[in-house]
């Protein structure tokens, strides 16, 4: 069992889960994720790694409220505790000195990008950060970008925020201007990080994402989070998550994701009449 | 396809004939003629009946009742040159417990089948007998029915799990030093039993939230209850070990840093990992799983009772099953049990090849499952959702035998078929996890990515780590794990005590 120690809403919707894990803490590096149950009959589902803390031995993750796991992990609270977190799982990103890095991160993956702004700063990076928030009051952690970036820009479809584009067309404007971009890291729904690599391909800019697939055990086990890079198939969680954007086979992804479509809502649903009877 | 002989050790073979000439034992043999031992046929085990079992996942076998095994230990000669020890990976003193039982004495013949195999209701039940110890046991050489040793082998351990009184043996003075096991699958558990009765200090590391590893997550509840694997854990709890689920060695923490913790000594059992494909167009279609996947969703996560458990799994009509094994056999009847009316096992080579348990395929064909040999699939046919609707299938022929002695498919020009299926699962094998060996400097690996282990010691190249089990061999049965824990457990044991407490 892992102790929860904090468990926040930090924008509607999105939330961030923060538990007690040592061990877990102590290895964390940019990129990785863990698998987490939400409780005794729920499902091991991975979420990106956000933040760690080996002195308060915690680790941290952004994750939306979409089925029954993220929708029974919102509803934790401090001192609660989950009967499984492990990792870290995957390949840590490579982290190196490449000149100008830009990172977009939209929903909880503005949570996953961060811990990479602070490594590649910290790495000698000119780091550009670009935050993608359908509406205002959906921006969260812009502090810490402020605090880990050369520059923070908003792509929003929202007026307040005086931006109506999405990150694709952010990133394009970004390189028009004639700014020079070494390599693209984009985190968010598969959406987000197919359009990203789809803007930077006819550039020729590496551009690395961090791939979500349906798993399992999460251990290279199951084989549930195959997907085809480069013409070969691989798998997520040992292979990955970490891929070049420009080579994954992006229509598949986006059907094995949704895979289990019908279940997911019955699941809910099912969840939904036992908690609000 | 026998598995190979073991020759015994001067010791082992002193030790049976010790007890071969124990009192009481002789009196026994001629107790009953031999030629009523003979003409008396083997007991068949109790089951379910197929059309009941084939729609819920309650055990299939119901196991001996006392009678029956006291007549089924009756037909046991008790020969002066018992053959069956030999076909043991782990050398089990089979006469010894047979006589017990013969006697009435249940509960003495479990614990001479623990001084030898920790975990014998497993075994009893998933041990492929009919190729080992049955094989050669002499009865069978003169009646053509071998006596019924791995059914013997579960009455005793399930009557003594019966019977509240399982006995934790006498353990010696700590030794105060450190063990790591990694992965609590067959091999894993064997050695932690093991060192934990020689006093050792043993903390078995484990990837997944549940011990067990493939007996866990692999093998159904119709065929392994899990009831009876967590009594064995319990039991090893009981003898001191230690198990820390959810922790991934090799990414909570590597080898170097348990040593630095204090480890002294390693085994590294952490099975199977990566699920071999066949690299053929439409295997990412959805719908098509490996076998680890499916068998996974339901018996660790229990998607056959979803929505109460939130893991789903696909509810197929007709599902196409590749393979042969046993992990083959597991998929299409859960598949079955899971609502399917057409639930088929595709296989490439031909019934007499088939590398499953005997009984696994018997009470398969019993649940009305669909056998289609000499056949393999080319190609998986998608809907417009990217899901499986059909395979497209190829007939096979056999040719001269291959390097394993099996007669090698060659596939027949021309005969390509189409099928409508609407789930696959792929149950051709796996490799060795990765993840040890990518975190492991020095660590010195085989051709197909297994760690290169010495099968005679289990040491590996690094020095007080040791390795056994599937991720050395590639894919192989619970009994040939847990003979190789049994071995490394002794030389684990042997080191630790050649060297200075640090």
């Amino acid at each position: 069992m892992a102790k929860v120690l904090d468990r926040r809403r930090l924008v509607p919707n999105l939330h961030l889960i923060e538990v007690e894990a040592p061990d877990v803490a102590r290895k964390c590096r940019p990129g990785q994720f863990v698998i987490l149950m939400p409780d005794e009959k729920g499902e091991r589902i991975p979420l990106s790694i956000s933040d760690w803390d080996p002195a308060r031995g915690s680790v941290t993750s952004v994750f939306l409220t979409v089925g029954t796991s993220t929708h029974k992990l919102a509803r934790l609270a401090a001192g609660d505790e989950i009967p499984v977190f492990v990792g870290p799982l995957g390949k840590p990103s490579e982290i190196a000195s490449y000149g100008t890095v830009l990172l977009a991160g939209g929903c909880f993956g503005i949570g996953a990008i961060y811990p990479l702004a602070r490594a590649l700063k910290q790495a000698g990076n000119r780091v550009l950060t670009v935050i993608d928030v359908k509406a205002s009051y959906l921006l969260y952690w812009e502090d810490r970008f402020r605090a880990t970036s050369d520059r923070v820009y908003i792509a929003s479809r929202d007026v307040a925020l005086e931006s109506k584009e999405y990150v694709p067309a952010k990133i394009g404007k970004i390189l028009d201007e004639g700014t020079k971009v070494d390599r693209v890291i984009a985190i968010g729904c598969t959406y987000l990080m197919y359009s990203c690599a789809m803007a930077t391909k006819p550039r020729g800019i590496k551009t690395i994402v961090s791939l979500n697939p349906i798993m399992v055990d999460g251990t290279g086990m199951c084989g549930a989070c195959r997907c085809t890079a480069g013409g070969r198939t691989k798998f997520a969680c040992v292979d990955g998550p970490d891929f070049d954007g420009h080579e994954i086979d992006w229509d598949e992804l986006f059907k094995r994701r949704k895979s289990y479509f019908d279940d997911e809502i019955r699941s809910l649903c099912h969840w939904e009449r036992a908690e609000f009877p | 396809m026998a598995e190979e002989k073991k020759d015994l050790s001067p010791d082992a073979k002193a030790r049976l004939k010790a007890e071969y000439d124990r009192e009481g034992r002789k009196e026994l043999r001629k107790a009953v003629p031999l030629k009523d031992r003979m003409k008396a046929g083997r007991i068949k085990m109790p089951e379910r009946p197929p059309d009941v079992r084939n729609r819920d996942f309650g055990e299939v076998n119901r196991g001996l009742d006392p009678e029956a095994a006291m007549a089924e230990a009756r037909r046991c000669w008790d020969c002066a040159n018992p053959q069956c020890v030999t076909g043991c990976p782990v050398g089990i003193d089979i006469p010894s417990f047979v006589k017990l039982i013969e006697q009435g004495k249940f509960l003495e013949a479990a614990w001479k089948l623990k001084e030898t195999n920790s975990l014998p209701a497993i075994c009893g039940r998933v041990c492929p007998q009919e190729t080992q110890c049955e094989d050669l046991c002499n009865v069978k050489k003169a009646t053509g029915t071998a006596v019924a040793i791995g059914n013997l082998e579960r009455f005793a351990a399930d009557f003594e799990r019966g019977s509240g009184s399982v006995a934790i043996p006498p353990l010696p003075p700590a030794t105060g030093r450190k063990a790591a096991v990694i992965g609590a699958g067959p091999a894993g558990l064997t050695v932690a039993g093991d060192l934990a009765k020689l006093g050792h200090a043993v903390t078995i590391f484990e990837a997944l939230h549940i011990a067990g590893g493939v007996l866990v997550y692999g093998i159904p509840e119709f065929r392994l209850p899990k009831s009876i694997l967590k009594a064995e854990v319990e039991y090893l709890k009981k003898l001191g070990v230690e198990i820390r689920t959810s922790y991934v060695v090799g990414k909570t923490a590597t080898i170097e840093d348990l040593r630095a913790d204090g480890f002294e000594v390693f085994f590294i059992g952490s099975g199977a990992g990566l699920p071999n494909f066949m690299r053929i167009p439409g295997e990412n279609l959805v719908g098509v799983y490996s076998a680890n996947e499916y068998l996974t969703r339901v018996n660790l996560m229990k998607a056959y009772d979803f929505p109460n458990y939130d893991t789903p799994v696909f509810p197929s009509k007709r599902a196409a099953i590749v393979g042969g094994g046993n992990v083959a056999m597991d998929s299409v009847r859960t598949a079955k049990r899971l609502g399917a009316e057409r639930a088929m096992i595709v296989y490439r080579r031909s019934r007499q090849e088939l590398p499953a348990r005997i009984e696994e395929v018997h009470h398969a064909e019993e649940e009305g499952i669909e056998f289609h040999f000499l056949t393999t699939p080319i190609r998986y046919i998608g809907d417009e959702y990217g899901h499986v609707r059909a395979m497209e299938c190829l007939k096979m022929g056999l040719g001269e035998p291959d390097a394993s002695g099996r007669r090698k498919p060659v596939p027949i020009e021309g005969s390509e078929f189409t099928t409508e299926v609407d789930m696959v699962v792929v149950a051709i094998g796996q490799s060795p996890n990765p993840l040890i060996p990518q975190t492991t400097p020095g660590l010195a690996m085989g051709k197909w990515g297994n760690i290169d282990a010495d099968w005679k010691t289990m040491r590996t190249s690094l020095e007080g780590v040791y390795a056994g089990g599937d991720i050395i061999r590639g894919g192989a049965t619970v009994i040939l794990a847990m003979g190789d824990g049994r071995v490394a457990a002794a030389e684990m044991d042997a080191y630790l005590r050649s060297r200075p407490r640090p």
